[in-house]
């Protein structure tokens, strides 16, 4: 108990709830000075949650000692540059510099997230599943809120949650395996890694206070004016997206400057794992797209706190400038969230066909079109949303072109599979689970695409299940093929296969049931981000099949996570390279060593050369 | 090449199959709205598409699956195919020319959605926390549901008093956003009489799930009969009490005031008058003439306690019609 309490993480936290006293109390204090109220509904006035908010970040920081080596550089102390954690699960809950150990921090608290996330979604899901108000009803209080604004307020948690853990899983995967594939000891900046991944928990904390101080009713999406007139809790959930965008923007950035530095003698730029590829295309997007999203939020924190009135039409604002500034980020963060995900898919198919990826330079240039593609289409979720008319062509022509690079990964996939000799271990399963509800996802993009069908389209059930099926395809089900394929190299066992398969059985069919059946309602005229919707239309069926095919989605990671957690200690030993791969991480013995590989390797070859006699992808140096 | 032709068959097959099966399960609601067609017609060839390069992806990866899998025992790799150049050229520029194809579709479709009458009938619509209004200005008449003659263009002014709301009648499949500080239209042609709703598709705050509202296209006769109908009410209410049902019916206030007790956003006008309020600050008002019009005209200065502060300011009622309202507010015992 007490090694817990003096981690990093317990000491953060605890300077965080001093820091959002100290900056509230501040507030608080000169508004008592300049004769202003000092109290509200919840306690502090909505200034003083505001920088008691902020302070709370810069306290965490600071607290738990993931900037202490730059303040020590400031006043000309030396550190030690690298160091290797001790033995034990307290590393990982501590500020360390090894990326390995960053890159599973970053993973369990995706984890965490997706596992809160999908609890809110559990409860309003659960609400769905008859028409009327069931138990989130207006007599329902929690948090200050009615059942419905509650309604509203874990609808809208759940896609922030859920993206911030997005962001955190690729980021979990990009920092444990990106370094190992390239050769390198670790991340190009290890400090800034470490604190790309510590800033992350404090966002995590303000977007969970919102819920807490009244919630927020505007979706993820945070149009003015509503938010402008939402509960205070609205400027916690700003908050926290401006504050997980650093950990965004600077794992980008540290991720290209490895990848461009840190290469092995002979990884020349189309000899790079197809992962990487991917890595860098996200990263690209990443670095240079998250301050839009940071700003368009900033802008309305202004609004609201200054009386500013950049999107009030009676002040001369434009609401619609918003929607345009928040979609520039927020649309290519979709592809932010996938090409890690399509990336994995390339790196683990030739594994599991035993055959080369198909058409390697053109899947690696794919990813690069579909993010560059995508900072072309943002206004595709405008389409009705009373922009200046000629807009909307133009952006259905450039829209309609990420078909194209999204197509070729599909076809060289197919390609690939054709006349391997595929195996289907649970990573694999995960992959083609990975392929087939991306199709689906894919193929259900093009009609939102086209501007007159996207009229009835949008804001439908249709675009919730069009996104479910993109998200899980791109993400989701990758991410697990990544952790299932990639645990032996962490821990040295391997999870269980025959839990694996339930998990990958159980929520497969479930998944293609829950968003089919969105697609339907969606089109017959199901909205979005509604507690209640007409008994008429007739909907209750499809929505109590829904939510069960939900619950068994649950049911189906609550059996992952226990696979997870019992195969760290108990897992089946696998040391070697389990699955027969090229790649330079299985040649060596796992867990991997603290400083990764003892010997430097050379690329001397391709790297998915399967089937070809005698080629090696890397060749480890002889003895020192 | 045993492999290929019986792959292509079978991608015909499943495509067939595909789109046959999705095409009568009936995907859409019905097709009331001249502008409903052009869409439709989109709609079909996206769903021909979909099909297709479904069938074109799907097929070849679980024949793979099948027929490609390593059989027991064998522990050797496949066979050595690093790719093909002309095959991804081809499967680049294909794609690209089906795509650039179906945004010309797209944008001669939403042409013929926009093709615009201009002897259409205007009517305003006014969205707010969480109700429609529609004001004919032809006919000098205000309603809380829109009756629309059928096989006649209607372009309807939307304008929004609080929020972003979203005007989206399913079976007129056209969806325009409604934003504060501007006038949107929406061009329609009702061809189909019957009883539709229109349904806010744009996140609106708590009761966004109840902005509801009629909506009813009738023949020109019965649309005639119905605005004589409403007319009649309107000069038919002489007494203060029935001009402020009406008014309080043409503005959709029952959305959130509830008129027979029941709990909505904001407090029940059911036996509100004289009786003491407790207000969020603390302090107590008798609800009086004087509170419930200082109420209407500025609703954030007392905000009754347990309810949020989110009432618009922007209804613009005279100081009669406040007077109307508060008359009729009275009768509810």
């Amino acid at each position: 108990m007490k090694r817990f309490i003096s981690t990093a993480l317990v000491r953060g936290l605890f300077w965080q709830f001093i820091g959002t006293l100290a900056g509230a109390g501040l507030v608080t204090g000169i508004r008592a000075a300049m004769g202003l109220s000092i109290t509200d509904q919840f306690f502090f006035t909505e200034p003083a949650w505001v920088l008691g908010g902020f302070f709370g970040v810069l306290f965490f920081l600071a607290g738990n000692g993931s900037v202490s080596d730059w303040f020590k550089w400031a006043r000309g102390i030396e550190t030690h540059d690298h160091h290797a954690d001790a033995p034990g699960w307290e590393k990982y809950l501590n500020v360390s510099l090894d990326h390995k150990v960053i890159g599973v921090q970053y993973t369990i608290t995706a984890l965490a997230l997706i596992g809160i996330g999908g609890t809110f979604a559990l409860i309003f899901r659960t609400e769905l599943a008859q028409s009327g108000l069931q138990y989130l009803t207006t007599t329902f209080k929690v948090f200050g809120q009615t059942g419905p604004q509650f309604y509203n307020t874990l609808m809208s948690l759940h896609g922030m949650i859920m993206i911030v853990s997005i962001l955190l899983g690729i980021a979990g995967i990009i920092n444990y395996v990106v370094p190992l594939l390239l050769g390198a000891q670790d991340m190009a900046f290890p400090r800034l890694n470490a604190f790309s991944y510590w800033i992350a928990v404090p966002a995590a904390v303000l977007l969970l206070m919102s819920m807490v101080l009244g919630g927020f009713d505007t979706g993820w999406t945070g149009y003015p004016p509503l938010s402008a007139r939402a509960p205070v809790g609205v400027q916690m959930f700003f908050m926290g997206v401006f504050t997980a965008g650093w950990s965004s923007i600077l794992g980008a950035l540290n991720l290209i400057a490895t990848v461009l530095r840190m290469r092995s003698k002979g990884m020349t730029a189309f000899r790079l794992p197809i992962f990487v590829w991917a890595a860098i295309a996200t990263s690209i997007i990443a670095l240079t797209a998250t301050q839009l999203i940071g700003l368009s939020f900033q802008l309305v924190m202004f609004q609201r706190l200054f009386g500013m009135g950049f999107f009030d039409p009676a002040k001369g604002g434009n609401p619609i400038l918003f929607q345009h500034l928040f979609w520039f980020y927020s649309h290519p963060a979709v592809y932010v969230f996938v090409l890690p995900g399509l990336g994995v898919i390339s790196e683990l198919l030739p594994v599991f066909v035993r055959k080369p990826l198909f058409g390697y330079k053109f899947v690696a240039m794919s990813s690069l079109g579909i993010a560059l593609v995508g900072f072309l289409v943002w206004a595709h979720h405008m389409f009705t949303s009373g922009m200046n008319e000629y807009l909307r062509v133009p952006f259905m022509y450039s829209t309609m072109l990420v078909a194209v690079p999204t197509g070729v990964k599909f076809f060289s996939w197919v390609a690939t599979l054709w006349k391997g000799k595929i195996i289907t271990p649970t990573p694999m399963l995960f992959v083609l689970g990975g392929i087939v509800v991306f199709l689906l996802g894919g193929l259900s993009g093009p009609p939102n695409a086209t501007v007159s069908t996207d009229l009835h389209l949008q804001d439908t059930y249709w675009i919730v299940g069009h996104f479910h099926d993109t998200i899980f395809g791109g993400f989701v089900f990758p991410f697990f093929a990544a952790i299932y394929y990639w645990f032996p190299k962490a821990t040295g066992r391997r999870m269980n296969e025959t839990l694996g398969k339930i998990h990958f059985w159980m929520m497969t069919p479930s998944f293609f049931v829950l968003t089919l059946f969105m697609m339907r309602v969606g089109l017959l005229g199901m909205r979005r981000r509604i507690a209640d919707y007409d008994a008429a239309l007739g909907f209750d069926t499809y929505h109590l099949i829904m939510t069960i095919a939900g619950f068994l989605i649950a049911i189906s990671v609550c059996i992952f996570l226990y696979n997870f957690f019992t195969s760290i200690r108990k897992g089946e030993k696998a040391e070697g390279n389990l699955w027969n791969s090229r790649s330079p991480e299985w040649q060596v013995p796992s867990p991997m060593p603290a400083h990764n590989y003892d010997q430097p390797f050379e690329v001397v070859g391709e790297p998915y050369d399967y089937g070809l006699e005698g080629s090696k992808y890397v060749e480890f140096a002889k003895n020192k | 090449m045993r492999h290929f032709v019986i792959v292509g068959i079978l991608v015909i097959v499943v495509a067939v199959l595909t789109y046959v099966g999705l095409d009568s399960i009936g995907l859409m609601p019905v097709e009331a709205s001249a502008q409903a067609v052009p869409i439709d017609w989109m709609w079909n060839w996206n769903v021909v598409a979909m099909s297709f390069f479904f069938s074109l992806i799907a097929v070849p990866l679980f024949y793979s699956l099948i027929v490609f899998r390593r059989r027991k025992g064998d522990a050797t790799d496949a066979e050595h195919i690093e790719g093909n150049d002309a095959l991804e050229i081809t499967w680049t520029v294909i794609p690209l020319f089906i795509a650039i194809v179906f945004a010309y579709m797209g944008a001669y479709s939403l042409g013929a959605v926009k093709r615009a009458d201009p002897n259409a009938m205007i009517v305003k619509v006014t969205a707010i926390q969480w109700s429609w209004k529609f004001e004919y200005p032809d006919y000098g008449i205000t309603t809380k549901e829109l009756y629309l003659p059928v096989d006649k263009q209607v372009v309807l002014k939307m304008e929004a008093g609080d929020v972003i709301h979203s005007f989206w009648v399913p079976e007129f499949r056209v969806k325009q956003d409604i934003v504060p500080g501007r006038v949107t239209d929406y061009r329609i042609t009702p061809t189909l009489e019957g009883s539709y709703k229109v349904r806010c598709a744009e996140l609106c705050g708590t009761s966004h799930a109840y902005m509801e509202s009629p909506v009813v296209v009738v023949n020109q006769a019965e649309f005639d009969e119905w605005v004589a109908a409403r007319r009649s009410e309107v000069a038919a209410a002489q007494t203060p009490e029935e001009r402020g049902q009406l008014l309080v019916s043409a503005n959709g206030c029952a959305a959130c005031h509830s008129l027979d007790g029941s709990e909505l956003p904001g407090p029940t006008w059911q036996a509100l008058f004289g009786e003491s309020v407790k207000l969020a600050d603390g302090t107590t008002v008798i609800a009086d003439e004087a509170y419930l019009a200082a109420s209407i005209k500025d609703p954030l200065a007392q905000v009754v306690e347990g309810f949020q502060p989110i009432m618009p300011a922007t209804y613009g009622f005279s100081d009669e019609e406040i007077a109307d309202i508060v008359a009729y507010i009275k009768t509810l015992k």
